[in-house]
């Protein structure tokens, strides 16, 4: 009998190195955004602000730089402080891959992860096609729109922004849009907001296209195709070349700006195939 | 995709336009271009030392995430320091407002006189004792009592070379609904006409009347007399 995905790297690896990057992306999920709330909950201002702009300690400014830019585009020539806030936020995603965002900071993802962890467990398969390039539309648009109309167009909607923004201070409506996000993941398309129309991820997936952190299927020749790491990559197109494509001369380098390096391949795998690495020292 | 794009200008259109009852921060930049400033980060609603600030949530009548206060509720307590001045990373608050004195949030407009306390011949001058800027932004105007004949009345008079738009007076004023409120400064303030000009101003200007102090005026008797 076939096994439910990742069981058999619990059976062989144990719980916690098959669970290891989930679970230390939910903490990383969750610290960040408990630290932006600490402030306005509790008093303890460790971080002001939210993702779109924040003083980190009363000294380190940090800035969204896809906002920065629609605000630039849309007019207006930031401040110093902004502009120190999205080199310090560019130069850690160029790092460490630029949808990090999306797996590790973003808390819609925590939204979209759970809607595609119902589908899998309630067995939810049909799904729409959609074309996962409208995300790179949309970034065009988001970033087109404010020159004609003078002002940041995205942030009117942006469900990332809205969410983190109305968990600290306030939601109102927001809830809505969030609710849809939610049932449109779990019941119309599969990976549909994260993997298909984010203009966001497709930003920070421009920004992280070469950066140094990179997953990697080094030990591919271990492979026993169980397909465990498709059922759980949110973007399983980038999988098949690094895993299959030895005889092609394929990179078992995932080195695309797709990979969110979430890790959870890694964790799923029974038979390590997968690995972090560095991409000059691998 | 152009649909989308469609929707979204509409939706942005649409609430792009601020509320009559939403008011900025101190020394933010005019309409559309705080709108192309502001990151919605809340940073200035975090400096905000009395809660006077809030983001504005979808669907509410204020662009989403920006922020704005209502001033019957939390006015601005115009701190000396502006702390959501100092906070704000982009410069959608303008780091040019030197001075909270100057800042131009709004301004008030005593809309109801029907029921204004003052108006009735009363003595209520709370809208005037509470003003930050007492006896520049609001002063009061003596006028006679014309219901009892021999009373005065202090007529609450805003000058808007003075008022800075905190909202002390709208939170202040004791009516049930207020009859003094502020609007933010495109609904209050009128424009002259670009080509006119105050014939009193223009003399004082030149030094003397440009057109000649007597003007003598055809008196237009059918004879055609002018005597």
């Amino acid at each position: 009998m076939r096994l439910p995905v990742g069981a058999r790297a619990t059976q062989v690896n144990g719980f916690f190195n098959a669970h290891k990057y989930l679970i230390l992306r939910r903490i990383s999920q969750l610290t960040i955004l408990m630290l932006f709330m600490l402030g306005p909950l509790a008093g303890v201002w460790i971080i002001k602000g939210n993702l779109s702009a924040s003083l980190f300690l009363e000294t380190i400014p940090m800035s969204d730089p896809f906002v920065l830019l629609q605000s630039f585009v849309a007019g207006h020539i930031p401040e110093t402080t902004a502009l120190i806030g999205a080199a310090i936020v560019t130069l850690v995603y160029f790092g460490l891959g630029g949808r990090v965002f999306c797996s590790w900071v973003c808390p819609v993802n925590v939204i979209t992860d759970l809607a595609h962890w119902l589908r899998r467990k309630l067995k939810i398969r049909t799904s729409t096609k959609l074309s996962p390039n409208i995300r790179w539309y949309l970034l065009l648009l988001s970033l087109v729109m404010p020159l004609i109309t003078g002002t940041i167009i995205w942030e009117q909607v942006n469900p990332v922004s809205l969410l983190h923004r109305g968990l600290i201070f306030t939601m109102g409506l927001g809830w809505f849009l969030v609710a849809a996000i939610f049932m449109f993941d779990f019941l119309l398309v599969e990976r549909g907001w994260c993997g298909h129309i984010c203009p966001m991820g497709a930003f920070y997936n421009a920004l992280g296209k070469k950066s140094i952190v990179r997953v990697d299927a080094s030990s591919r020749d271990k492979c026993d195709k169980c397909m465990d790491c498709f059922a759980v990559c949110p973007e399983p197109q980038i999988l098949k070349g690094p895993l299959f494509g030895a005889d092609k001369g394929q990179s078992s380098l995932i080195d695309t700006g797709d990979c969110t390096n979430c890790g959870r391949c890694i964790d799923v795998c029974s038979e390590k195939v997968f690995e972090i690495k560095n991409r000059f020292t691998r | 995709m152009a649909v989308a794009g469609v929707g979204l200008a509409a939706y942005t259109a649409k609430s792009s336009g601020l509320d009559a009852r939403a008011l900025r921060p101190p020394g933010a930049l005019n309409g559309i271009d705080f709108l192309s400033a502001c990151v919605r980060c809340g940073l200035c609603v975090e400096a905000c030392p009395y809660d006077t600030l809030k983001l504005a949530t979808l669907f509410e009548p204020v662009t989403t995430g920006t922020p704005f206060f209502e001033a019957r509720s939390v006015p601005c307590e115009m701190c000396e320091d502006i702390p959501c001045q100092t906070a704000c990373p982009t410069g959608a608050i303008s780091p040019d407002l030197a001075s909270i004195d100057d800042a131009k949030m709004g301004l008030a407009v005593l809309i109801d006189q029907e029921n204004c306390l003052n108006y009735q011949g009363l003595r209520c001058d709370i809208c005037y004792q509470v003003c930050p800027v007492m006896d520049e932004a609001i002063t009061l105007d003596i006028r006679r009592n014309e219901r009892t004949g021999h009373h005065a009345m202090f007529i609450p008079t805003v000058h808007s070379d003075a008022c800075t738009g905190c909202g002390k007076c709208e939170q202040a004023c004791p009516l049930e609904k207020e009859a003094i409120k502020v609007l933010p400064l495109e609904i209050a303030k009128g424009e002259l006409g670009h080509h006119y000009r105050w014939g009193w101003k223009e003399k004082e200007k030149a030094g003397e009347s440009l057109i000649g102090e007597m003007l003598e005026l055809p008196h237009g008797l059918p004879s055609g007399d002018t005597k």
